[in-house]
């Protein structure tokens, strides 16, 4: 799998690390109340297709990204700067 | 000259001669040849032995697909069992032997199996070997183990080194026989971009081996033309001895280039062998086919060869497999064989085709010579002991007659070799018109051609890999047209027969594995129907060679058996690799050493010079402890140096604590929000202890928080938590809250940092530092911080202790560590200054109840740490709510105590389970542990730190603590975790 960052261009699966589900991760920064919190941080979801998540450049430029990819195919859709993502 | 070896051209050199030894007879053949070539030449047909039965075997395949003919190469460190005698390129001085066969493989005591065969039947030690149970370990295991298998791997390391290497293409071609070079040439002459992966060390495939015009030209010249076209391109590349094994996401491919393995060992400065990870636009498969046996009584013996295979040697290598050569074929392309080896001047005594009518120009090429033609006929078994002597053929009126030969090509019909194009989990489709598989909803990356797509016909190959070439030189943004070639268009009939139904004798479907028609059978029986479940229990298509030649045999059986056809049964989907890959190249360079490359602290040098004794901490290699000359035992050192901080002034160099540089508007707020306990207060110039949590409220790290001045701090962190900590601190940074001017920096590498700690670290610092700033307890109070020139450059240095002493830690620029740590040792030297290592500290540490990685080790809490009443009631950081679950400060949850011995001698070790006194031991009673323990040369005795239930209530309870794994098990006292200066005074003298 390769990936497109922004800074960086094309790079190797292997520079990146990988935390999660992105949706979760903006959830859990917007929670409210501490059950938003647990779902946020516990419940996830699954999809078989297209997923939004977030990935660390860790061996680059150390940029958060938010990557778009098809969790069956591992194509990717979109990859944008975690920072500059506007839902 | 050898019988066997043919006059002609062919691709061998035969102004090169090498020798070789098999089995440690020396034989000699030319440059060109592979060892199976070199063998037949010399008229070994006996290869080795099977792998279940002990069967003789031979050579099969002119290929990668090699089922039978597996040798160890080389010997010593160098010994590579399992090799393909089919895949050796031969060199001077090669030794090859022979493998499973004892004592030799022309007389195999295992061949005894043979006989027993009835016992060896699939599953047979399922069932065989299950009573009495306890054998199974000692008797049956072993002795299976002794009697199956291959060959021996050498038990020495690995002497030679290998490369990992990354390509990037616009084309890739897998395959470089007509329709791979089709592919190549078009795209090439476009302009694009093109890799060529070639397995063989000849390119060309199969028109090196069949006897073809392109042009007018014999068809392996037109390749090595093509290919000398290829090469002199600028943006062409072209490798051989070099296999595409595995296809992966996002259009990357593994592939293997043997750099050295044709040479008697590898130049220097070069690899064995180099791993390509290549990223292609566009790849054609152009690997073209692999031809089938027939399942027909003794199929296996030595001398029975597939028919295509025959030519290569013929027309390749200039090798006949015999003097007296029948055939035995299911379609048109068998009898190419048959007039190969008559051109030639070898005997061919009998074409036997199952097809009882065939085209009438095949027929009157045959006529011209003297052959026997069976039409509608088969053959039911095969005589000889070692090698093949006889065939006995069954006509289409039913009468047996034996002919006599001396090798055997069999035509049992082409597979598309569809490895690759279903690595990816595409399942391949069945086309009746070739009865068997093509690729079929492969991604739009990867198309293929030729003989890989099921278009048999050399012309058809051209065709399709010249349309290929073109449409993925497009994708890339280069217009090519569209170049044909001039060839003759060929007849290529054929019907399967998979299996003859009245084979007398073992008829094997799987040569490697020994699996014969009628373990298919014995399977169907048993109610495995599905062509998984064939394999699982027959072990059909396992091996090293992955039943290449033999799993569509094997599905035809089964199909049969279950009353169904072929197409119904499907295919087993082919996994990477596609041939075997050695384990060193996928490690390439990251081994011994450099598997996990460690890194030296600033200090290493001095530190060497001092006698230190280093262990690897995280990344680092630190010193544990400097041992003087006469001291034997690393208790008694480290008893030195803990007393020598604890009584006079001791230096270790902290340099591999990670330091973050934070700077920015709203650092301050940032770390309000990072940090559990209050930031925002921390004036200019003092220094706080930190206490990160992760989302859940687990505790992530402890650190300290200098501010050093107005938007500018400095984070500290455990030595094996910084990269999780700096991707922490950017994930909040950049995700949760980019709206914040706040940069971080991790700067760990660029400082080097010294603890000078003890009564008199004060006096020693003084002594060196004196004029750039005062250290008086009023200027420089604990927790302070200040920057000074020391040495002529910027240094920092923070009044703080991790050991509970009056204590400092001087920064400096990491390349004046040495000098640093020199001259505070020489400032000392009067004073009695000690440098201490990493088991100082760490007993120190313990002896002041300081947690670290043990206790800090993501399960545990603020509140368990014994550090609740830090975090803040009046701030939202990240952590906090989560932290507040009310499970999370249950009373019966374990937290922090100290623990200690009642006998001051006992020892108390690590990851002792705590449990109360007088209970039975169990888990139900288990009721925490022991994460730290030291002797304490302070307290002259064993001490430790650890987690118990309800820890608050049971200061003085004596409990027990149950150590199974070193045997031991003990009553300690529960004891607040500060077993020294408990009240901090020191640190503030």
């Amino acid at each position: 799998m390769r990936i497109h960052c922004p800074f960086c261009g094309e790079r190797d699966l292997s520079e990146f690390s990988y935390l999660g589900d992105a949706d979760s991760a903006e959830a859990s920064g917007a929670a409210q109340s501490a059950q938003q919190l647990i779902e946020a941080v516990y419940l996830r979801a699954n999809p078989a297709g297209a997923h939004r998540e977030l990935w660390y450049h860790t061996f680059g430029c150390g940029s958060w990204l938010t990557v778009t990819r098809d969790t069956r195919t591992h194509a990717i859709f979109a990859v944008q700067l975690a920072k500059e993502y506007a839902p | 000259m050898s019988v066997y070896r043919l006059a002609g051209e062919g691709a061998i050199q035969r102004d090169r001669t090498l020798s070789f030894t098999f089995d440690g007879r020396r034989h000699s053949a030319y440059a060109g040849d592979t060892l199976a070539s070199a063998l037949l030449a010399a008229g070994v047909h006996l290869v080795g032995r099977s792998f279940k039965y002990h069967r003789p075997r031979g050579i099969l395949t002119a290929g990668s697909e090699e089922p039978n003919a597996l040798v160890e190469l080389r010997c010593g460190a160098r010994r590579e069992p399992n090799t393909r005698a089919t895949m050796i390129e031969l060199f001077e001085g090669l030794q090859a032997c022979s493998q499973n066969a004892w004592p030799s493989r022309v007389f195999d005591v295992g061949a005894i199996n043979s006989l027993l065969s009835r016992l060896f039947v699939a599953g047979f030690y399922y069932k065989t070997f299950m009573w009495p149970a306890a054998w199974w370990e000692k008797v049956y295991e072993p002795a299976i183990r002794r009697a199956a298998g291959l060959g021996r791997a050498s038990a020495e390391p690995d002497p030679d080194c290998y490369e990992k290497a990354h390509a990037f293409c616009d084309v890739l071609v897998i395959g470089s026989g007509p329709a791979g070079l089709a592919a190549a040439l078009t795209a090439a002459r476009a302009g694009a971009r093109v890799l060529v992966c070639e397995e063989d060390f000849l390119p060309g495939g199969r028109l090196n081996g069949e006897r073809h015009e392109i042009d007018g030209a014999d068809a392996a010249s037109w390749a090595r033309n093509a290919v000398a076209e290829l090469r002199a391109l600028p943006e062409v590349r072209f490798m051989t001895r070099t296999t595409v094994f595995g296809v992966y996401d996002g259009a990357t491919y593994g592939a293997i280039e043997r750099v050295s393995d044709h040479l008697p060992m590898p130049p220097e400065h070069q690899p064995r062998q180099r791993f390509w990870k290549i990223v292609a636009r566009r790849t054609v498969l152009a690997t073209g086919a692999l031809e089938r046996t027939v399942v027909f009584g003794g199929n296996d013996r030595p001398g029975v060869m597939l028919a295509a295979a025959v030519r290569t040697y013929v027309n390749r290598y200039r090798v006949t497999p015999g003097r007296r050569v029948g055939l035995f074929t299911t379609g048109d392309d068998g009898w190419k064989t048959a007039f190969d080896l008559l051109d030639a001047q070898v005997e061919v005594p009998v074409i036997v085709d199952a097809r009882a009518a065939v085209g009438a120009a095949l027929l009157e090429q045959a006529s011209r010579h003297d052959v026997q033609v069976v039409l509608g006929g088969q053959i039911l078994s095969t005589a000889g002991a070692r090698a093949l002597r006889r065939v006995e053929v069954l006509d289409r009126d039913g009468r047996v007659r034996g002919v006599p030969v001396d090798a055997l090509a069999v035509a049992g019909g082409w597979s598309p070799n569809l490895a690759l194009a279903t690595h990816l989990g595409m399942r391949p489709r069945w086309d009746e018109s070739i009865s068997a598989h093509v690729p079929a909803d492969l991604p739009p990356s990867l198309c293929a051609v030729g003989a890989a797509a099921g278009e048999f016909s050399l012309a058809g190959a051209l065709r399709s890999g010249a349309a290929a070439g073109r449409d993925a030189a497009r994708t890339a943004g280069f217009d090519a047209p569209l170049v044909s070639w001039q060839t003759d268009e060929e007849r290529l009939e054929s019907s399967p027969l998979w299996f003859v139904p009245g084979s007398r004798g073992k008829a094997f479907v799987d040569y490697q594995h020994d699996v014969t028609a009628e373990d298919v059978a014995l399977a169907v029986r048993e109610g495995y129907r599905s062509a998984e479940h064939l394999k699982r229990y027959t072990t059909l298509g396992m091996g090293t060679d992955q039943g290449k030649t033999a799993q569509l045999n094997g599905h035809a059986l089964l199909a049969a058996r279950t009353g169904r056809e072929v197409a119904e049964i499907g295919t087993i989907a082919a996994r990477p690799p596609y041939t075997p890959v050695a384990i060193g190249a996928l490690a390439a360079r990251e081994r011994g050493r450099n598997f996990r490359p460690y890194r030296l602290t600033p200090s290493h040098r001095w530190a060497e010079t001092r006698g230190a004794v280093f262990v690897d901490t995280g990344q680092w290699r630190r010193a544990q402890w400097f041992a003087l000359p006469g001291e034997s035992d690393w208790r008694s050192t480290v008893a030195r140096e803990v007393r020598s901080v604890r009584t006079a002034v001791g230096v270790c160099d902290v340099s591999t604590l990670g330091k973050i540089d934070v700077q920015g508007r709203d650092a301050a707020s940032f770390l309000e929000r990072i940090y559990a306990n209050a930031v925002a207060t921390l004036p200019v110039g003092r220094v706080r202890y930190g206490l990160m949590l992760r989302i859940d409220g687990m505790v992530l790290d402890d650190g300290t928080i200098a501010h050093l001045r107005d938007g500018h701090f400095l984070l500290s962190s455990s030595t094996a938590h910084v990269a999780q900590v700096m991707r922490h601190l950017t994930y909040a940074q950049q995700v949760l809250w980019p709206e914040l001017d706040v940069q971080l920096t991790n700067v760990t590498e660029q400082w080097a940092q010294f603890a000078i700690a003890g009564p008199l670290a004060r006096t020693l610092l003084e002594r060196v530092c004196a004029e750039a700033l005062a250290l008086s307890n009023a200027d420089l109070p604990h927790m302070a911080c200040a920057s000074l020139r020391w040495l002529g450059r910027r240094a920092r240095l923070f009044r703080i202790s991790f050991c509970g002493e009056l204590g400092y830690e001087l920064a400096v620029p990491a390349r004046c560590a040495e000098t640093t740590v020199r001259a505070l040792m020489q400032a000392g030297e009067s004073l009695g200054v000690t440098p201490y290592g990493t088991e100082a500290l760490g007993v120190m540490r313990i002896e002041k109840g300081h947690v670290a990685g043990p206790e800090i080790n993501g399960t545990t809490t603020a509140e368990d740490l014994g550090l609740g009443r830090l975090v803040s009631r009046h701030k939202d950081f990240i952590g906090r709510v989560l932290a507040s679950r009310p499970a999370l400060s249950a009373p019966d949850r374990p937290a922090l105590v100290g623990l200690r011995p009642l006998d001051p001698h006992a020892r108390l070790t690590s990851g002792a389970h705590l449990l109360a006194a007088g209970v039975p031991l169990s888990l139900q009673n288990d009721q925490g542990f022991v994460s730290s323990s030291a002797f304490s040369p302070t307290l002259g005795r064993w001490i430790g730190l650890g987690f118990l239930s309800r820890a608050r209530e049971r200061l003085g309870e004596q409990i027990r603590a149950y150590d199974p794994l070193r045997n031991l098990d003990l009553p300690v006292e529960v004891v607040r975790p500060v077993f020294y200066d408990p009240d901090g005074l020191r640190v503030k003298g």
